[in-house]
Parts: structure tokens; C-alpha cells; sequence
């Protein structure tokens, strides 16, 4: 079992008989369990298809990503070498700087709101009241449905004319007239926060309130019995706990904001007078809407510093749990 | 137990979780309000007197009539469906394999593979999709559900892999090894004992796969370009607005009518989704 038998009649065969072909199979059984038994073959088998379609995908678009922000290709257009020229037209662009700004805005504020309440929700959730698993299955909505759905009924609830939160608002008597929800930068920035806040904030429940039920209560129980309050509870035994799995979720909710496309795109598609872009949005209008392919593939790899730095984290800290 | 007063309980409690519920849910509402409102109760003056945008009186189904006999929003239903389940399907099986084969087999680069199918999960699909949209048309794939049913499994394979892997990882070794005594190839060990084992595991990847399949948008976006092509999100965002007019009657209907699907398929497997959820982030 340990070392798989070496020689055999299939063990010379070359590697590309491993694609799956059920026919094959049936013809000679023999030959090939004999061969699948070869641990290093088996894997190989295993993982072919999924590395074959994440090269073609992922690696081959990635490779092929940098060397068109690196010429003038556009639509129709084969396009020649150019150097740099495409990143530093871009970092010279206002409203690529603006869209810069405001990714790194909008994933900051995100993250914060949705790490904070997202613990709120996940504490509330942590307690024992009828209708619990309905309240939880129902937290979880704005994160099942499609993003670029719900985000048309924000824009409705945002609509200048109609909008309900302004009618609620003058009403109670908060304000005198309308609120220029999209048709102003600035609101336009802040009421995509909210909406992308409202959209991952059950993310962050619900994967803290499974790490929250593996804190032992004992533990609660014992702090309280000390004399700990609330407060210095959740500090002192929840929140140090509770950090691994924290960080984690932070990552892939950075990584998501930071890269998002769709929720801008239907908000307010960049606008009013292009001050809501995001990278992802800018990169798009430039490199699909205006056809430009070298220039905004070179945009969208100015996210790769980041995300790299993000991963890079990740994995350490991976590793850093393996270790220990 | 920890003995709260009864005011207490209100404050930190009940009123914070009733907000919650109410601000989570409240667009929802929203939408369906919106599809069954007839026009001329949607586009009343926000100050107007008689106002009363919680409730209609007249409520009446002409948006989603519309919606089905005057666009081709059934067609986008069938292609958002078929394109996540086949996507779907060929995801799972790549990162059963693959999980397999990370989780159990010495082979040499084991690490190395791990940790760049890790790395492609961490990648956004708006990062790629200039490059893509290239790719597609070279293979002439533009404009089919196959550019969308081969690139999905780009953001599906790596998550299956991870959270499988995971799973086969708590399975005990010691299954197989009694198999493998029995007389089963190493093959067989695999697809007989492991592989059923696992059943909970794949049900919640392939939920969760096809919900994230379901959602996608941006490749969809760029790579589908005839109208009856399309799936629900991208068609509802380009074919229900005409020029600058927004019909927001049917555009909340049809952002219902494709939530209700996938709202479906999550709440027969809460469980599952949420365990999905869960082991999509756990190292």
C-alpha cells in the first residue's frame, strides 16, 4: 500500500491516455486500475481537468491580460508593443485617479461597517429566542439574491423623483427637501456603501456566528463569575477567539469589495460626471464600452498590487496556523 | 444562566434585532410592493398628500404579464438555469477530483498545486475579464452559453476544491484502508466508500456553486450580446430599460421573478448553504 508496484503493463503508457474517457475504461479494466493504482498517475488523473480548465481560464487570460496592457490593442485592432505608456496615461487620468481614490474609500468603509455590524448581527444571533432559524435564514437573502437585483431596488428607493427614503424622511420630519441620493458624488459614494454594507453584512453574521458557536460558554460562565461585564466580556474572551476566523472573512470581503463591479454599475454607473468609479467600473468603460482593450486591461491590473498584497497575507497566516 | 431585567432585554436585544430584520428585509418588500403596483400609483410625486407608498389598494399583476409576453425574460430564466447547472455540474466534478487527489494522495508539487488553486479562488473575475472577453472570441464562443458555462467554473473549481478537500480531510483514513484490504483498487476505494461519504459535502458546494452561478455578472455581461442570449441579472439591467426610461414596475418584477429561484433552491438547503458559507472561508 505504501509503494505502489512498479513496472506493470500500463505504467509505460504515455500521460495523455489519463484524460477521462469512460469508453477506454470499459476496453481493457485491467490495464488501467492497474495503472490508477500508481499514486503519482492517480493524481494526475484527478487533477488534470481542473488544472487544464483554470490554465486556459485563468493562467492563459492573466498572461495574455499583461501583454495587452502593455500595447494599443483595441477592438479589431491587433495592436503593438508600447511599453508602460498605458499605465502612466492612466495614473495621469483624473478620473482615474478619482476612481482610484474611491475604491480604496469604498472598501474601507464597507469592511468597517460590515465587520461591525455583521458582529452585532452574529451576537444577536448568538442568543437562544423563538423564530431563530427563520430570523437566520432570512439574514441570509441579501447575500443569496443577485446582486445587480437587489441593487436595482436600492436605485429605485434612491430614485430623485420617487424615492421612498426621502418621503420616510420628510415625513418624520428629518429633512425639508430632498436628499440628492445618486445625483451627487459624494451621496452617490456613501449610498453605494451602504448598499454594498447591506448586501455582505449577513456574510459576516452568519461566518462569525459559526465561529462564535464554537467559543465553549463555560468560558462566558466563568468571566461573569469573575465579575466581567458585557462589555469586557466580548472583549477579553469573544473577540480574541473569534480573531482567526475575523481575519479571514475580512480577506475575502476586501478582496470583493475592492475588486467590485456590479454593484456601482447598476447604482449609478459612474456617475454623476464619473466621480463614483471604481476600478473594476472605470476599467470596464474604457476597455469594453470604448473598446480601448490595451488601456483597460491596464487599469484593472492596477488591482493587482493589492490583491496580491492581501493574498500574500492570507497565505502567511495560513501558514502560520499550520505551523502551529 | 446570566438574568438579564426585562428592559434590558428590550434595549439590547429585541429593538436592535427587530432593526436588523426590518432594514435586511425591507428592499425585499420594496420590490414586491413596486411589481404589483399599477402605474399610476408608482409615479406620484413623492410630497403628494394622498401618498401611501407602503400599501396599494389596487394591486394588480399587468407588470408581470408584461414581463413574460413582452420580453424574453422566460428565455433568460431557462438560460441563467441551464448555464448554473451545467456550470455547476462540471465544477463539482473537477473539484471532487482535484479535492480528492490534494486531500489524500502524496504526489510531488502536492503543496504547490494546493496553493495556487488557493490563489486562483482569491482571484476576482473583474480582473480577467478584458482578457476573456479576447479568449471567447478567439474560440468563437462569443455570444453562446458555452463562454459562460466554461469560464464560470473559473471562480466554481477552486471553491469546490477548497471546501471538499476540507471535507475529505475529516473523513477517517482508516475507511479506505479497510477497502483497500478487501480487495478494492485504490480507484474503486474512492468512488465507492469515499465519494458517498462526502454526499453532504458536495451538496453544499454545488448549492452554493449554483447560486454564485446564478449571480454572476460581469462575464455575462461582456461575453452575451443577443437579447434572448442573455441570463436574468444582465437582461434585466439592459433590456428593461428603454433609452433613458426605466419601467420600474417590471424591473421589479423581473429582479423578483429571478431572486425567487435561487431564494428557493436556498431555503430546502439553509443548511447546507450555510455550512457552504462557512467552509468557503475556513482555511
Amino acid at each position: 500500500m505504501e509503494k505502489p508496484i512498479a513496472g506493470g503493463s500500463g505504467s509505460a503508457a504515455p500521460l495523455e491516455v489519463v484524460l477521462p474517457r469512460p469508453g477506454a475504461q470499459r476496453a481493457q479494466p485491467a490495464a488501467i486500475t492497474r495503472w490508477l493504482e500508481n499514486e503519482k498517475l492517480l493524481a494526475a488523473v484527478l487533477l488534470a481537468p481542473a488544472v487544464i480548465l483554470l490554465g486556459l481560464f485563468i493562467a492563459y487570460p492573466f498572461v495574455m491580460g499583461v501583454w495587452l496592457s502593455l500595447s494599443n490593442t483595441s477592438v479589431g485592432n491587433v495592436g503593438e508593443f508600447v511599453g508602460v505608456r498605458n499605465f502612466v496615461k492612466a495614473w495621469h487620468d483624473s478620473i482615474f485617479q478619482t476612481a482610484f481614490r474611491n475604491t480604496f474609500f469604498y472598501t474601507f468603509w464597507a469592511t468597517v461597517f460590515k465587520l461591525g455590524l455583521g458582529m452585532w448581527l452574529a451576537l444577536l444571533l448568538n442568543r437562544n429566542f423563538r423564530g431563530k432559524r427563520i430570523v437566520r435564514a432570512s439574514m441570509l437573502l441579501p447575500f443569496i439574491v443577485p446582486t445587480v437585483l437587489s441593487t436595482f431596488a436600492w436605485r429605485w428607493m434612491f430614485d430623485p423623483t420617487f424615492s421612498v427614503l426621502n418621503w420616510l424622511l420628510y415625513r418624520t420630519g428629518a429633512i425639508t427637501t430632498k436628499l440628492p441620493f445618486l445625483s451627487d458624488g459624494v451621496y452617490g459614494m456613501w449610498c453605494a456603501i451602504a448598499v454594498n454594507t447591506w448586501r455582505g453584512m449577513p456574510f459576516f453574521a452568519i461566518t462569525l456566528l459559526a465561529g462564535l458557536q464554537t467559543i465553549n460558554p463555560d468560558l462566558h460562565e466563568a468571566a461573569s463569575l469573575d465579575g466581567a461585564n458585557g462589555w469586557q466580556r466580548f472583549w477579553r474572551v469573544t473577540w480574541p477567539l473569534l480573531k482567526p476566523v475575523t481575519l479571514v472573512v475580512v480577506v475575502f470581503s476586501v478582496i470583493q469589495t475592492f475588486s467590485d463591479f456590479q454593484l456601482i454599475y447598476v447604482l449609478t454607473n459612474g456617475g454623476p460626471a464619473n466621480s463614483t468609479h471604481l476600478l473594476a467600473t472605470y476599467a470596464y468603460q474604457v476597455g469594453v464600452a470604448t473598446g480601448l482593450l490595451g488601456e483597460g486591461a491596464a487599469i484593472s491590473l492596477f488591482m493587482l498590487p493589492v490583491l496580491f498584497i492581501v493574498v500574500w497575507l492570507q497565505l502567511r497566516y495560513l501558514r502560520r496556523l499550520e505551523g502551529a | 444562566m446570566l438574568i438579564e431585567r426585562r428592559w434590558k432585554k428590550w434595549v439590547y436585544f429585541y429593538i436592535p434585532l427587530t432593526l436588523f430584520v426590518i432594514g435586511t428585509l425591507f428592499p425585499f418588500y420594496w420590490m414586491l410592493i413596486t411589481a404589483i403596483r399599477p402605474d399610476s400609483e408608482l409615479y406620484r410625486s413623492w410630497r403628494a398628500v394622498n401618498n401611501a407608498p407602503f400599501w396599494t389598494l389596487a394591486p394588480t399583476l399587468e407588470h408581470f404579464r408584461d414581463l413574460m409576453e413582452k420580453t424574453t425574460f422566460p428565455h433568460w430564466l431557462w438560460n441563467t438555469f441551464f448555464i448554473a447547472v451545467v456550470s455547476t455540474i462540471i465544477s463539482l466534478t473537477c473539484g471532487l477530483l482535484a479535492g480528492y487527489a490534494l486531500a489524500r494522495l502524496r504526489f510531488p508539487m502536492a503543496g504547490t498545486l494546493g496553493t495556487s488553486i488557493f490563489v486562483t479562488y482569491l482571484v476576482p473575475p473583474t480582473l480577467l475579464f478584458i482578457p476573456l472577453a479576447n479568449i471567447i472570441r478567439t474560440f468563437q464562443l462569443g455570444d453562446t452559453p458555452w463562454a459562460l458555462i466554461l469560464t464560470y467554473p473559473t471562480f466554481l473549481i477552486p471553491f469546490c476544491t477548497w471546501l471538499l478537500m476540507g471535507y475529505f480531510k475529516t473523513i477517517p483514513k482508516e475507511l479506505e484502508e479497510c477497502a483497500r484490504i478487501d480487495g478494492a483498487t485504490r480507484f474503486g476505494a474512492m468512488t465507492r466508500i469515499i465519494f458517498p461519504i462526502a454526499v453532504p459535502g458536495i451538496l453544499s458546494a454545488g448549492i452554493f456553486a449554483f447560486t454564485l452561478s446564478w449571480n454572476e455578472f460581469i462575464y455575462a455581461l461582456v461575453f452575451l450580446s443577443s437579447p434572448e442570449k442573455k441570463t436574468v441579472p444582465v437582461g434585466v439591467v439592459s433590456e428593461l430599460i428603454r433609452g433613458d426610461i426605466y419601467f420600474w414596475g417590471q424591473l421589479m418584477a423581473g429582479a423578483l421573478l429571478g431572486s425567487i429561484p435561487v431564494a428557493l433552491v436556498y431555503s430546502f438547503f439553509v443548511e447546507y448553504y450555510v455550512t457552504g458559507l462557512t467552509g468557503s472561508v475556513k482555511g
